[in-house]
């Protein structure tokens, strides 16, 4: 084929590639330095595809609305502004926290990686304790009505509504990535969920069977129709979900959904297990770091597994050792990177 | 694409004295019976298939990354063009996913315009699946029958949202349009007519002796079988799994409404066409008891931020599509865009059993069984 | 016409052969044009659509249209076919189907070769066709025309045993393999009446000589994209479709003299009317069959098709024989 000719080989597809993401990842670097002297510290995984030059002029009509919104006191923006302050007082108390949480983080994540993710938790915690800081006045800002026409006030008020998001963001970041599990279970005070009884039988069996380290968290996600959460030790999962599909009392015969998630910090792999037996779901979810991700494959345990894990491996570049047929599924089997990968950079603009 | 299955060696025997070659053949991706843009590589001796190789991606749009750049309005028209013969479903199970992470109240008149423009879908969708599975097997008849019938259900939604294939009728929070001054009536006259026509087809189709002999005991499999390739939908209720989502785990408002699950036990071809036929049936009852209770006024959407911004964390739900279970997970970091969609498709998952199935099959088979599994490419691509 | 073929050969009756030959062809080439314009009529009237209706007042140039398309068309050939059987092979499904119409009496006096068997000679030359079939699917190179092609040996080498087992019982009936003795020998009753079970048998073989609904699995256009001729366009592809429907006007033609009595009338009182209309109106009745066939029925599978033939179609056809046997036998008085 003359087609042959003309195109690279894979190998060279994939140092085109890698050089791309490197020139992206040095100026996303340049951009996060800019953005933290200029102390607007929002934090550094979310710049990651933000654009620098547009990220100023982005962020001020988002803010604007909020401002024009909280004098007409509408129920939506109240709503928001309780979620915030909220997500304020757990940013403080992030804050503290943090500094033992990013050292403990940064060691699981590996050397190389070490440095960098302190930094980034350095960044965080400076941000997030600016927000802190902020808050009160932002709350004044908020709450005295910015009287249509003051140019100043309404300034003012863009800026602090920038700076709230900014903060928001990263507590709400913060707390989805280290301890969000404990966090969302401490912070919701109401009633047990209907689900609570199951969650604890789950992590009854399973602490029973395999000891207290395979869990790394167990919760009820409200967000998914109370469905128990478990977040399970990467080493174990493939005999804890044998154990999930064969025990007597669990019986999750099932497998709903398989997919990956990129959190640029690390890899999720998020399965949905139902139990037709008990009329129960249960959601898992596996960690695995970005570098050499890998999760085992629980194909020989639910066959279902098989695409999803496949796909999950074209688009996001998670391993499954145990897969027997691990090829890419829906890209062409020359592509070169992973495209649901954050910092995805396409190789080819013609594509 | 996959070169590897090209150059996969093909055997060479020589018994007999004879010798004799396996063929590699590609059925697909531009093949009557792919039902679009699918590819089969298949090993054959004679007609009897050794080895089936799905190959897919011919589709593949990206609808997940793309997402993660969209706010959760403009990710609806993408919805769309997955499944695109049943693009309510999939509208509403996005609209679901959200509502259900940011706890939103639907109105009532909107909930009713959902449940209707679903249930109508999913016969539209049955219908399409029955004319092109007879299409499959050689009759041409039922193809035009169930599009004229199907074309009905299409001028209805027209008129609700002004579109016959790509709806993006539904919105966070309720529908976009509201049903047009008698619109109501006419999809009630729909229905009625529709239940004599059903009448109609199975005397056309269901008992006629070649067709049943080509779907019976063709693509048999177990339930246990079913759960383990984490087959669903009519798939598994073919296995006598009594399990609908509408009913099990109501959405929307499913639980008002006095249905069946229909579910055979066979496992066959045949227990699919039936379990399917039975399932318009359960539609139009459905569907006639909605539009008996359609609330006379109201709003049909809700009070809705007018920045979309789910909290952060993660969802998952699922609901029925007349494929099977179509899931949607959100994770979110409390913007206004989602930080990962991803959609669990009833056609790519009911698809992965296809290969074992055809093991050892005969070519006139293999068409029978992809059609009962009822596939749209451009959900299996996404 | 066998005044003609008494005389000695000259180049006078030579022209009158030809002359002959292409009238015939010139009604045959009616004969498909308005046959495929009426299946697509009567099918899209059961489908409830229109059928053609543009070319022509009520679509009825539609077919000319067609024709002349498929021979303006680009002459296409795969690279690795098989060059002289690629060409060979529409010619080799065409000619016998032609050949076999010179036998045909269309009425007492429209008729080419008076055969005294005339019956033997429809089957032996018809079963060449096949051979045409089989080539395309292999000339071309293509696995879905291989695929189309040995099926199609295997159906018609199949039907081909039942179907000259239903005419025996006409044979036996009539004492003659003349196919226009076997019409006058209908004058009290036609065929159809003592040799139902023939008949029906004739009549389920001959669709699945024909290649067509429900047996049409040698281009069964849902599994093998359209059989054999898949890499045929233009006129060669032409050339199929022609050989198909000239087939079929030979299956009908021959299905009117052994079963529905030619160009007898239905009651003697009538037969002030020619017989040919007659002849026009039996036929009709069949190619109508054929088309309603085709619009009602789904596919057979092809282990089905070959259990059919040898399991049940051909039992039938020697219970047939051997019951007319007897019956003939006892006529005669050998009893």
């Amino acid at each position: 084929m003359s087609e042959e000719k003309r195109r690279p080989t894979p190998e060279e597809k994939a140092q085109a590639a890698a050089e791309a993401r490197a020139k992206a990842e040095a100026l996303r670097k340049l951009r996060e330095q800019e953005e933290q002297g200029a102390e607007a510290a929002p934090p550094a995984q979310e710049e990651a595809q933000a654009q620098a030059a547009d990220s100023q002029e982005e962020v001020a009509p988002v803010a604007k609305p909020v401002s024009e919104m909280t004098p007409e006191e509408k129920a939506a923006a109240k709503k928001a502004a309780a979620a915030e302050a909220i997500a304020k007082a757990k940013a403080a108390k992030e804050a503290k926290e943090s500094a033992q949480q990013g050292d403990g983080a940064s060691s699981a994540e590996g050397a190389d990686a070490e440095a960098k993710a302190k930094a980034a938790a350095a960044a965080k915690a400076k941000a997030a304790a600016a927000a802190a800081a902020k808050a009160k006045a932002e709350r004044e800002a908020g709450g005295s009505p910015a009287d249509g026409g003051d140019d100043d006030a309404k300034a003012k008020a863009a800026a602090a509504a920038k700076a709230k998001a900014a903060a928001a963001a990263a507590a709400k970041a913060k707390a989805a990535q280290a301890t969000g599990d404990g966090a969302e279970a401490a912070e919701t005070p109401k009633a047990p969920s209907k689900n609570q009884p199951y969650l604890d039988k789950y992590v009854l069996r399973i602490t029973e069977k395999f000891g207290k380290e395979v869990l790394e968290a167990s919760y009820i996600n409200e967000l998914a129709k109370e469905v128990p959460t478990l977040v399970i030790q990467n080493e174990r999962w493939h005999e804890i979900a044998q154990f999930l599909k064969e025990d007597g009392q669990l019986a999750f015969e099932y497998l709903s959904d398989l997919h990956g998630v990129d959190y640029e910090d690390r890899m999720e792999v998020y399965y949905h297990l139902y139990s037709y037996k008990n009329r129960q779901s249960l959601a898992v979810k596996v960690k695995t770091s970005r570098e050499q991700s890998s999760v085992p494959s629980v194909m020989d345990v639910w066959n279902g597994a098989n695409w999803n894990e496949r796909e999950t491996f074209d688009l996001l570049g998670i391993h499954f050792p145990g897969h027997k047929d691990l090829r890419r599924i829906l890209l062409p089997d020359d592509w070169v990177g992973y495209p649901l990968r954050k910092d995805y950079v396409q190789y080819d603009e013609e594509v | 694409m996959n070169q590897n299955i090209l150059t996969t060696s093909v055997d060479t025997s020589s018994e007999n004295g004879i010798r004799t070659e396996e063929m590699l053949l590609n059925v697909g991706p531009q093949h009557p019976s792919t039902h679009g843009v699918f590819r089969l590589v298949v090993k054959i001796d004679g007609e009897t298939i050794k080895e089936a190789i799905p190959v897919m991606g011919y589709l593949h749009r990206g609808t997940e990354k793309l997402a993660e750049n969209l706010n959760y309005t403009q990710i609806i028209p993408y919805t769309d063009r997955m499944d695109y013969v049943s693009a309510m479903t999939n509208n509403y199970v996005l609209c679901h996913a959200v509502e259900t992470m940011m706890g939103l109240e639907i109105p009532e008149r909107a909930q009713f315009l959902r449940l209707i423009a679903m249930e109508l879908n999913r016969v539209a969708s049955h219908l399409v699946w029955w004319g092109t599975y007879l299409l499959d097997i050689g009759a041409m008849g039922p193809f035009l029958y169930a599009f004229r019938d199907r074309e009905m259900i299409l001028d209805l939604f027209n008129e609700l949202c002004g579109a016959r294939m790509t709806f993006n009728y539904m919105r966070i929070g309720g529908v976009k349009w509201d049903a047009p001054p008698g619109w109501v009536d006419k999809a009630k006259e729909f229905v009625q007519y529709m239940k004599k026509e059903l009448n109609n087809y199975h005397q056309l189709v269901s008992g006629n002796e070649i067709f049943i002999s080509r779907i019976k005991g063709i693509g048999k499999f177990d339930t246990s079988t079913a759960l383990d390739y984490s087959l669903s939908g009519v798939m598994l209720r073919a296995t006598g799994v009594k399990w609908d989502l509408r009913k099990d785990e109501p959405y929307c408002i499913y639980d008002r409404f006095d249905f069946d699950v229909p579910t055979a036990t066979e496992g066959d071809c045949m227990a699919r066409y039936q379990v399917r036929m039975a399932e318009i049936e359960q539609s139009l009852r459905i569907l006639e008891q909605a539009l008996e209770q359609f609330p006379s006024e109201g709003e049909v959407i809700g009070k809705v931020p007018r920045v979309i911004r789910p909290p952060a964390g993660e969802t998952y739900v699922r609901i029925e599509s007349p494929r099977g279970e179509i899931g949607c997970y959100i994770a979110s970091q409390g913007k206004d865009k989602p930080w990962r969609l991803k959609f669990r498709r009833p056609s790519f998952t009911n698809l992965q059993i296809l290969p074992t199935l055809l093991q050892g099959e005969s070519l006139a088979n293999m068409i029978v069984i992809l059609g009962s599994i009822d596939i749209v490419l451009g959900e299996v691509d996404c | 016409m066998n005044a003609l073929l008494q005389q000695a050969p000259s180049w006078g009756n030579t022209l009158w052969f030809i002359l002959a030959a292409v009238i015939l062809l010139a009604v045959l080439l009616g004969f498909v044009t308005y046959a495929i314009y009426f299946e697509r009529k009567v099918i899209g009237w059961m489908q409830l659509r229109i059928g053609p209706n543009r070319v022509g007042p009520l679509g009825l140039l539609q077919t000319v249209a067609d024709v002349t398309k498929l021979l303006l068309k680009e002459d296409t050939r795969p690279k690795h076919a098989d060059k002289a059987l690629f060409t060979l092979a529409p010619i080799l499904a065409y000619a016998p189907a032609f050949a076999v119409l010179a036998v045909m009496p269309f009425t007492e006096s429209i008729q080419f070769a008076d055969l005294g068997i005339g019956l033997l000679y429809y089957i032996a030359l018809s079963g060449i066709t096949v051979l045409g079939v089989i080539t395309a699917g292999w000339a071309s190179n293509n696995k879905y025309s291989l695929i189309g092609g040995l099926r199609s040996a295997a159906q018609m080498i199949s039907y081909e045993v039942p179907l000259v087992m239903s005419v025996v019982g006409v044979v036996l009936l009539t004492g003659s393999m003349n196919l226009r003795e076997i019409v006058e020998a209908q004058r009290d009753v036609w065929n159809i009446v003592p040799q139902f079970i023939g008949f029906a048998v004739f009549i389920i073989a001959a669709q699945a000589e024909l290649n067509r609904t429900p047996f049409d699995l040698p281009e069964a256009e849902s599994e093998l994209v359209a059989g054999y001729h898949v890499e045929y366009s233009g006129f060669r592809f032409a050339m199929f479709m022609l050989a198909e429907y000239v087939y079929m006007f030979g299956m009908g033609t021959l299905i009117t003299i052994l079963f529905l009595g030619g160009w007898l009338p239905i009651h003697p009182a009538l037969g002030f009317i020619p017989g040919i209309v007659w002849f026009v109106l039996k036929f009709s009745l069949y190619i109508f069959l054929q088309f309603w066939i085709r619009a009602t029925m789904p596919r057979l599978r092809v282990d089905q098709l070959m259990s059919f033939a040898w399991k049940v179609l051909l039992p039938i056809a020697l219970f047939n024989i051997l019951l007319t046997a007897v019956v003939v036998s006892y006529q005669n008085g050998m009893f």
